[in-house]
């Protein structure tokens, strides 16, 4: 097997768990550490991708490398963006749900509030 | 394997410096508005919309001189290995209803997020204008942008501009709502994001002019497909993955929820058409279309019942974009070519798109006017609405008007758009769609009527204002609307696919008259399973109606509550995420069935 | 099997071993140093598929910044896990959820062990077109030159999510102070080491941004590590986060998109295209671009991980 075969088989796996933990786990954080697992796991498949191209000299194709350090990039803004996010709920409320159910988050309306 | 080669031909044409500048004018407007800040940022931000609407009519106006369309190489670089913009007859309409729209809501919003004599800068206002203007940006790129990565990179600059726009007011409730629409939306731009890898390593680039020439049903394709579009579905909200919609575009501050379920929703739902149209059209889509069309009629099912069990006005505009998105979908197996076996870029596209268009202009409106009324009344309690229509009328005609248009009364461009599909049901035999396609109307036209009985009808107190309404909000609220009423009078077939031609098929007279059918159907749908308050809206004969349809709509009721009740165990977390994965596997597995 | 490919299956099955580790967990804090082991793993990985810019990136991001600010989010969340735990889902909907996964994850790997062989790829086009640069990274060539677009873009995915983290702030202590202040004890060993590690620091981020232009790294890579130089400073007390109303940090934020498009559009009379660069002056142009997104991108980052403004002016 080669290289890119073992890694590509491992970023599927990894992108699975992911998935896994941002349906299943009801804690917010948890479900924004598994997006990171999710995401790294198609990272992984796009550097598989690179590894694949190798050509004229270079170890990779450059072009996917490039785009996964771009999607890198926006991960991480998404995971600032939802962590703030997530803290100023539990600011708020004192509690960290997305359960609408819960006492934090029922009704809409200002004026019931 | 030698490098691809680029598409023959590809090459800058004229005025495609255009496409360059709708994009780059909001982001340096962005830019410039963070470093200024305050009211400067506002001036910054108002100052760009008349320059963009310029460039939007600008590329119209050379899209038709040059009748092909419009391309940028960036840098110079041609795919594969650059980027380059192009601009269809899809692309220049969708930029214009855009430039439309997010000028009429600079101008409402003026009055909401000003900054607030004595302070140099306010957060509200600082955070709602650069991300007004970003999403403006966002979407243009999604318009142009011909590569499948950035696409991604766009869609994403999209999400991240309309989140905290969610929840600018900080309170509780839409905290929440922005978080859930936030991780929904990375759950489905992931999935988007490793067909792109897939598809990269398939075929050695992400052009779609490229990919759409070189893409056959292999299993890495066939997976590709099944993810993003899954994942695209996502972020349009597409029943049944439509948790996020309801809390996030209610709860938005007005002029917000206008972009939001306006626009926003649009740009996810504008790359399913181009994968599908252009990068998978060799793909077996038969069962696929079949599919995406059933989920929009059950999204007009659900959405429609459970707008009207509302008991806010916000929350049953909010849930009746659930079922206008739906209403996009129908548009697949109408637009399916058994010749050919593809979907075929013709009437049922022109109409789709159409109804895109319309949805945008009226749906903005709508909130923008429901915004007014809650501002105004301090509630948004539908059965609370009695007297409205009198103490804001404008207000409330706006309302109205929107309403109209969204139900397809002519000449608006949902009427023409309802008549495209229909046409194209007809020719390809799918009466079933037709029968879905009206029954939308029908449905469109009962909450349109419900919440027009309850604020038409006397109050049962003289109603106090809390605040007074803006006149500029009321005009630019009934200004979008009439946009939406009148639409079906732009030059479309220009720009739109349609091989006969747009224009209705039946003389103006005929058409209004045939319209009252909805209506009247619409009327009796709302009577059934509207919210009621205490007395019945005073609808002729009231009473004698009520006394007759009293079993019906015990009836009625009883047959809503399911649905409401599947409504809201969808709208759980683990349910939508199962759901999204589940449609997935079923795309993938379509897909793959179909293939051999 | 060789040697090689032994050592690829074994580093494979420990970074699966972590993954699952940091879903499976109990408590958030310790799946979130589960996640920061994962991150600098996953470099090797990286560095096994020859992609060392990347590694750089996942080692920085992954294990680094994104590590300490979900280390940090957990801290503060401490007390809610236990009531928000018991939302767990029923047997029926986990059985399901994991079925569905496996399904996508084995649809996925499916999808990956039949890709075309042999593989289509650009480097040859990159290659050939390394000369309209002059710089000897293909990676920053593409990031730089073929896909300028995204790379600008993607500065102003950051900016953004800035003003959205900016935006959750109470309304009176808007223009104030992103995060707590912190306090460490000037004698302790953080002070110690946020004195200590910077001027290194400092000295090392720039050469990764510097070798960037012929050999592995660039702005990116480099920002991120001026980043943590910085947070360093300021967790330890030394210097506090700027106030957000500031407007020298605001120009400093948007520095490199800003010049990044200026140079853009000069490209209309100067080059020959938007996003083109003169080949005689194209590696000075993208150096300078450069030098302003990694000062950028360091002080986006930073500000990302301290948060909403929490305290007026002065606090």
């Amino acid at each position: 097997m080669s290289a890119a075969i073992v890694f590509g088989l491992c970023g599927a796996a990894v992108a699975g768990l992911g998935l896994y933990g941002l349906i299943a786990d009801p804690r917010p954080l948890r479900k924004i550490v598994a997006f990171n697992l999710l995401g790294s796991g198609v990272f992984m498949v796009f550097g598989v991708v690179a590894r694949r191209g190798a050509a004229s000299g270079f170890g990779g194709d450059p072009v996917p490398q490039a785009l996964v350090i771009t999607g890198v990039v926006v991960a991480f803004s998404a995971t600032a963006l939802a962590v703030a996010l997530l803290l100023r709920l539990f600011q708020v409320t004192g509690s960290a749900t997305l359960n609408t159910e819960a006492p934090a988050g029922t009704g809409t309306d200002p004026a019931d509030a | 394997m030698p490098y691809p080669a680029s598409v023959p031909g590809d090459v800058t044409t004229t005025g495609g410096f255009l496409l360059v500048l709708s994009v780059v004018i909001p982001v340096a407007g962005v830019l410039l508005a963070f470093v200024l800040g305050g009211r400067q940022a506002e001036r910054v931000v108002l100052a760009t919309m008349p320059l963009g609407l310029v460039i939007a009519l600008a590329i119209l106006v050379t899209l038709r001189q040059a009748g092909a369309p419009l391309i940028y190489l960036l840098g110079g670089w041609a795919p594969p290995l650059g980027v380059a913009l192009r601009a269809d007859g899809l692309s220049a309409v969708m930029m214009a209803i855009t430039a439309v729209v997010i000028g009429a809501v600079g101008v409402f919003a003026r009055v909401d997020f000003r900054t607030p004599r004595g302070s140099i800068e306010a957060r509200a206002p600082f955070a709602f204008w650069i991300l007004l203007l970003a999403i403006w940006g966002a979407l243009n790129m999604v318009f142009l942008g011909g590569d499948l990565f950035t696409l991604y990179v766009a869609l994403e600059l999209l999400t991240f501009s309309a989140v905290p726009l969610v929840c600018l007011d900080g309170r509780a409730e839409t905290l929440q709502a922005a978080l859930r629409y936030l991780l929904f939306a990375l759950l489905g731009a992931v999935l988007y994001l490793v067909g792109t890898a897939l598809l990269y390593g398939s075929y050695g680039t992400l052009d779609i002019v490229l990919l759409s020439r070189r893409v056959h049903a292999e299993p890495a394709t066939v997976v590709a497909a099944a993810l993003m579009t899954a994942g695209l579905l996502a972020k349009t909200a597409l029943f049944p993955l439509h948790l996020w919609l309801p809390p996030a575009h209610a709860g938005a501050p007005a002029a917000a929820s206008a972009v939001l379920s306006g626009l926003v929703v649009k740009g996810s739902f504008f790359i399913v058409i181009r994968l599908w149209f252009d990068v998978f059209a060799d793909l077996p889509s038969f069962v696929l279309a079949q599919l995406l069309a059933a989920l929009g009629a059950a999204a007009i099912l659900f959405g429609s019942v459970v707008a009207l069990r509302q008991e806010r006005l916000k929350l049953l505009v909010a849930y009746s974009t659930l079922a206008q998105i739906g209403y996009l979908f129908l548009m697949f197996p109408l637009a399916f070519d058994a010749g050919s076996t593809r979907l075929a870029s013709g009437g049922a596209l022109a109409g789709g798109l159409l109804q895109a268009i319309s949805h945008a202009a009226a749906k903005a409106a709508m909130f923008m006017s429901a915004g007014l009324i809650y501002a105004a009344l301090g509630h948004d309690r539908i059965v609370g609405l009695g007297g409205v229509g009198r103490a804001l009328p404008v207000s409330v005609f706006a309302f109205a008007l929107g309403g109209v248009a969204l139900v397809g009364v002519p000449p608006s461009g949902a009427y023409l758009a309802k008549e495209l599909l229909l046409q194209a049901a007809s020719a390809t035999e799918q009466w079933w769609w037709a029968v879905v396609i009206q029954a939308g109307g029908i449905f469109t036209s009962s909450y349109v009527l419900l919440v027009l009985a309850h604020a038409l009808a006397p109050a049962d107190a003289s109603i106090t204002l809390r605040a007074p309404v803006g006149r500029i909000q009321e005009a630019s609220a009934a200004a979008l609307a009439l946009c939406s009423l009148l639409l079906g009078l732009a030059p479309w077939q220009a720009y739109l696919p349609a091989p006969d031609g747009i224009a209705p098929s039946t003389p103006a007279l005929e058409a209004l008259s045939a319209s009252l059918w909805p209506l009247l159907g619409g009327a009796a749908v709302a009577i059934l399973l509207g919210r009621k308050g205490d007395r019945l809206p005073r609808i002729p004969l009231g009473q004698v109606v009520a006394a007759t349809v009293g079993p019906a709509r015990r009836a009625a009721l009883a047959l809503s509550r399911p649905i409401e009740r599947i409504d809201n165990m969808l709208r759980q977390w683990p349910a939508a995420g199962l759901s999204l994965l589940a449609l997935a596997v079923l795309l993938g597995a379509a897909l793959l069935a179909a293939s051999r | 099997m060789t040697v090689a490919s032994a050592l690829e299956m074994a580093l494979a099955a420990v970074v699966l071993g972590v993954a699952t580790w940091t879903i499976a967990a109990r408590e958030t804090f310790a799946a979130v140093v589960g996640f920061v082991t994962y991150g600098l793993l996953l470099a090797l990985i990286w560095v096994r598929l020859d992609a060392v810019d990347v590694a750089l990136v996942e080692a920085a991001i992954g294990g680094g910044l994104g590590g300490v600010l979900l280390l940090g989010a957990a801290a503060r969340l401490r007390v809610t896990e236990t009531p928000t735990a018991t939302e767990r889902p029923s047997a029926t909907v986990r059985v399901g959820a994991a079925l569905l996964s496996a399904a996508v994850a084995a649809a996925l790997a499916t999808g990956v062990i039949l890709l075309p062989d042999p593989a289509p790829t650009l480097a040859p086009a990159a290659a050939a077109n390394a000369t309209a640069t002059g710089l000897g990274n293909p990676v920053t060539n593409v990031l730089m030159a073929f896909r300028a677009m995204d790379t600008m873009l993607e500065k102003v995915v950051l900016l953004l999510a800035l003003v959205g983290v900016w935006s959750l702030a109470p309304d009176r202590l808007w223009g104030g102070h992103p995060g707590p202040r912190h306090r460490a004890d000037p004698l302790g060993t953080l002070a110690f080491l946020a004195r200590l590690l910077p001027p290194v620091g400092i000295v090392v981020g720039i050469y990764v941004f510097w070798t960037g232009k012929d050999h592995p790294g660039g702005a990116f890579q480099g920002g991120t590590i001026l980043a943590a130089m910085w947070l360093l400073v300021m967790m330890a007390g030394i210097a506090d986060a700027p106030q957000v109303s500031s407007r020298r940090l605001r120009i400093v934020l948007i520095a490199g998109p800003g010049i990044f498009l200026a140079v853009g559009l000069a490209g209309f009379a100067i080059g020959s295209a938007f996003l083109a660069y003169p080949v005689a002056y194209a590696k000075p142009l993208i150096l300078g671009i450069e030098v302003a997104m990694t000062l950028t991108i360091a002080a986006t980052l930073g500000l990302l991980l301290a948060g909403a403004p929490e305290r007026s002016a002065g606090q």
